[in-house]
């Protein structure tokens, strides 16, 4: 019998999509079911905020670094101040780094409860996503009262943070952190031990340690490779040091080490040290000034910079050049889905269509931070 | 290792392939001769005392004299970071890709070429990545003058204030 | 039937010189009308109504409930909304395909309720081969999807009608080979006859009545899920990967089509396995008055269904959806040997004890009764743990 004759199919699953975390495009070279290649093209969110952070000045670049990634934005906004900051040298006070560890870890919680629950959704399990929306709403809450806004936060300031706590917000999170604890755990009893979610994600985009550091993975995705790196802890800044917190690390316990599983278990337990850190954080916050004195038109020296922040998605790399004017000479951010990114291509051969959509989820890819 | 002495062993290893070593101000940089990015980058990723395992970050910059390629090592063994600059001339500006030594190289330059305008000979896939397949010109260049339309769609658009200026004349 | 159409012409309702079979099919046609366009029809529409509260209520929020009260007249607004809807073929499409293909998988959906037994005597037409005749036009469905992928032109809805093809046809094994256990201890295909051979009592059932025929009334129900396209088996209309799947092209009125018969299905699937394992319309004889014992028995068969719906949706809103490797390996690797060891362990058994063992009847409810008070005590455990707010009100 003479062998059929069969060809490759090219799909587009195009920038409107409801599954692709923002707007990417993946040019699919299918054989049925199984994958060849799935090619990405990105740019379809690409705003230039880079170019225009030289056109509107270091104080005026604040409310764009929440565009540059708004799930997490607390980080952004962190990672422009702390740059700034080493330019000029500046300290930030005690209780104003305190208000940023504090409005950062909660929303290193949002972000990763809208990670695992948009990653439940797409595998098909439509309650664990309105139930982390739900815990989400609550945070929302808590930082409309800090900041005034529940996605684009625009909190911090370069020199520390805008606004103090407002009385009784202490109370209300030690509150919703005694609430959203065994939360978690009700989370992990609907969805996460689920058989079919656990067959699924394992050994779904396995990435060995080796892969993972050499295309630049950063954040969850790395330490699901049981790679033990948290800017944290590793390079600590501002007053990380002074928490006491545990990484969790991947561990293949259900198929091979980094695969899917692992990533989305990082998350789950990234969400609990986190709520450690909240809570030392809120018993232990100093009295004091939260801003430091700039000046309204703030000339740093010339130079250079880079820090690294661990933001929600990773080690977030921001490269300031400035000439000594008001203006910055060039600003850069290296995020964690760009790299991400890089490697779909080469993990997609193999996988199935289904299997695309679950890899994508769990590197927890973010358009916004791809195109900036 | 702190970076300047990291920034010594190369030199050490590469003579005058370093043009200079400037120990400015919170990051020390080297500034390498282009020809020769692929050798040094071999070294630094394979040497044992460096062991610089990930390319953290590749930036170009564009100053009105000359452009830039900056690059971010980082070791996760050693816990040491040293940057490496590259000064390219402002036309037709070109450099060896570093794309076999560290893979997430591969974007990172794409998007440099794009923006700036870098030719990364040896690069696999030198194409855009955010701007479209068809744009004409690199955006993030000083002297980038933004195209009057794009496939018809005009980008310049009047103030209404200002027609209502002229209407009250 | 047949005495009812003699009993309309001798009592001279349709005049002197009718017919047999004019007589005959009137009836038919109007008790069919009744039937689908009163039951089956308005059914379809209020589950999508039910199932978007029972979601909502299950993923704390509260689901329609502005339109009517309770929000009950949201399926009516919907179906307007659609049937105002612009009709958009593609211009590349096979039209005459295109628009033949809800009609298609609307007829699978629509001629099981022929033989559904409401109760022991509202039936449309008990044929001898009921449960045969249910389950083969059920599978009607594969053409009409089918023919909806590959004539919208479209590589995603192409992608969608092949998964379904494959999940339905490959399902059909397990759910065949599930019946025949009953079909084995009654000796007979009739509807009727299947519920007759059970009594009202949970343990004359034949879900309890040995336990092969308990695992073959859980491999049917999940077969019979997986033909009618429900989570976890929803690859065709995954919505993340493949917009609608299958119906990605359609619009309107024609997509509607398309999921009134998902939803419809979900009572046929509930009436199937209520009628072969959970006793259908069976009552205790409390009265003699043959329109009473009718009303409860219909209410009984009902209940039943209605709870099988509602199993359903429960299980759609909860459990993730599995890959398509995955439900070809279910099918193939686990159900169907199951399904042959279920049949072969019934015919010993029937062998064994051809009058049943009424024995097993208990202990296996027992077993059940005790299953309940676990899953009891463990959702009362969690929601104990997590200190949540449950509101109980449905009506909220």
């Amino acid at each position: 019998m003479s062998t059929l004759h069969t060809e490759e199919m090219t799909l587009n699953m195009g920038p409107q999509h409801p599954s692709t975390h923002g707007v990417l495009r993946f040019v699919v070279r299918a054989d049925g079911e199984v994958m060849r290649e799935a090619i990405p093209d990105v740019g379809y969110l690409h705003r230039s905020i880079e170019k225009i952070a030289e056109k509107v000045g270091y104080h005026g670049f604040m409310p764009y670094t929440d565009r540059v990634d708004y799930v997490c934005a607390m980080f952004t906004n962190q990672g422009w101040g702390m740059a700034c900051e080493k330019l000029a040298n500046i300290e930030v006070p005690h209780r104003g780094e305190y208000c940023r560890v504090i409005a950062a870890e909660f929303n290193r919680i949002a972000s990763h409860l809208l990670s695992v629950g948009a990653m439940a959704m797409d595998i098909g399990a439509v309650t664990p996503f309105t139930h982390a929306i739900r815990e989400r709403e609550m945070i929302n809450d808590l930082i409309e009262e800090l900041c005034g806004a529940r996605l684009t936060f625009n909190y911090m300031r370069i020199g520390g943070v805008a606004w103090d706590l407002p009385p009784g917000w202490r109370e209300k999170a030690l509150a919703y952190l005694d609430h959203f604890d065994p939360i978690l755990e009700e989370y992990n009893a609907l969805i996460s031990w689920n058989k079919i979610y656990i067959e699924r994600l394992a050994n779904v985009g396995v990435i060995t340690p080796a892969e993972a550091i050499n295309y630049n993975l950063v954040g969850p995705n790395l330490r699901a490779c049981g790679i033990k790196w948290d800017i944290r802890k590793d390079i600590p800044y501002s007053v990380y040091p002074e928490f006491e917190f545990d990484v969790p690390i991947g561990d293949g316990h259900w198929g091979k080490l980094g695969d899917s599983m692992d990533r989305y278990v990082v998350r789950i337990r990234e969400m609990a040290e986190s709520s450690k850190i909240l809570r030392q954080a809120l018993h232990k916050i100093p009295g004091g000034p939260v801003l430091a004195k700039v000046a309204r038109n703030f000339k740093p020296p010339k130079g250079e910079c880079q820090i690294r922040l661990e933001s929600g998605r990773g080690d977030m790399g921001w490269y300031v050049v400035s000439d000594g004017t008001g203006y910055p000479w060039r600003v850069h951010v290296r995020t964690g889905s760009f790299a991400a990114m890089g490697i779909i291509q080469k993990l997609s051969a193999g996988l199935m269509i289904a299997d695309l959509v679950t890899l994508i989820a769990s590197l927890d890819v973010i358009a916004p931070e791809i195109d900036r | 290792m702190e970076s300047l002495q990291i920034l010594e062993r190369v030199k050490n290893q590469f003579g005058d392939r370093i043009l200079e070593i400037s120990d400015h101000k919170p990051d020390p940089f080297a500034v390498i001769d282009p020809k020769a990015v692929l050798e040094i980058g071999k070294f630094m990723n394979q040497d044992p005392e460096l062991a610089m395992d990930c390319l953290s970050n590749e930036t170009g910059v564009d100053y009105k004299d000359r452009i830039e390629v900056v690059y971010h090592l980082f070791s996760y063994s050693k816990r040491h970071t040293a940057v490496l600059k590259v000064k390219l001339p402002r036309d037709n500006p070109s450099v060896a890709t570093l794309e076999g030594v560290w893979k997430s190289a591969n974007w990172m330059e794409r998007e440099i070429f794009d923006l700036i305008g870098v030719n990364f000979e040896g690069h696999s896939d030198m194409r855009r990545i955010l701007m479209p397949e068809d744009w004409i010109g690199h955006p993030q260049r000083k002297d980038f003058v933004e195209p009057a339309e794009y496939h018809g769609i005009s980008t310049v658009r009047e103030s209404p204030i200002i027609r209502l200026d002229t209407k009250k004349k | 039937m047949e005495t009812l159409v003699h009993n309309l012409i001798a009592s001279g309702a349709f005049g002197k010189n009718a017919s047999p079979s004019m007589v005959a099919a009137i009836v038919v046609f109007i008790m069919s009308a009744v039937v689908f366009l009163g039951v089956a029809f308005p059914f379809a529409g209020i589950v999508s109504w039910a199932e978007r509260r029972v979601w909502a209520r299950i993923q704390s929020r509260v689901g329609p409930n502005r339109v009517g009260p309770q929000g009950f007249l949201q399926w009516l607004a919907d179906g307007v909304k659609h049937v105002c809807k612009e009709d958009i073929i593609p211009d590349e499409s096979d039209a005459p395909l295109f628009k033949m293909a809800p009609y298609l998988v609307m007829l699978a959906f629509t001629l099981p309720w022929a033989v559904m037994p409401f109760s022991s005597s509202l039936i449309l037409a008990d044929l001898n081969v009921g449960i045969l005749y249910m389950t083969s036009v059920t599978a009607l469905t594969v053409v009409g999807v089918l023919m909806a992928g590959w004539a919208s032109n479209d590589k995603w809805s192409l992608i969608g009608g092949i998964r379904s093809a494959a999940q339905i046809v490959s399902y059909e094994i397990p759910a065949g080979l599930s019946i025949f256990p009953v079909v084995l201890m009654t000796g007979t295909l009739s509807m009727q006859g299947i519920i007759r051979a059970q009594g009202w009592a949970p343990q004359h059932w034949f879900l309890f009545a040995n336990p092969f025929t308990f695992v073959a009334a859980n491999i049917l129900y999940i077969s019979a899920l997986a033909e009618g396209n429900r989570t976890p088996f929803d690859l065709p209309e995954a919505e993340s990967e493949l917009v609608a799947g299958f119906a990605t092209e359609y619009s309107g009125m024609r997509y509607l089509f398309f999921f009134m018969a998902e939803w419809g299905n979900l009572f046929i699937i509930g009436a199937i396995i209520a009628t072969l394992f959970l006793g259908g319309w069976q009552f205790p004889h409390v009265t003699k008055n043959v329109v009473a014992m009718n009303i409860l028995q219909a209410i009984t068969f009902n209940v039943k269904v209605l709870f099988l719906v509602f199993v359903s949706m429960w299980i759609r809103a909860t459990l993730p959806r599995v890959r398509i490797d995955q439900l070809m390996t279910l099918c193939w690797k686990y159900f169907v040997p199951i399904s042959f060891v279920n049949m072969i362990g019934t015919a010993v058994w029937v062998a064994i004890w051809p009058d049943g063992n009424s024995l097993m009847g208990y202990i296996m409810l027992a077993g059940a009764i005790a299953l309940a008070a676990v899953f009891t005590q463990r959702v009362i455990y969690y929601l104990r743990r997590s200190r949540m707010e449950v509101y109980f009100n449905p009506t909220i």
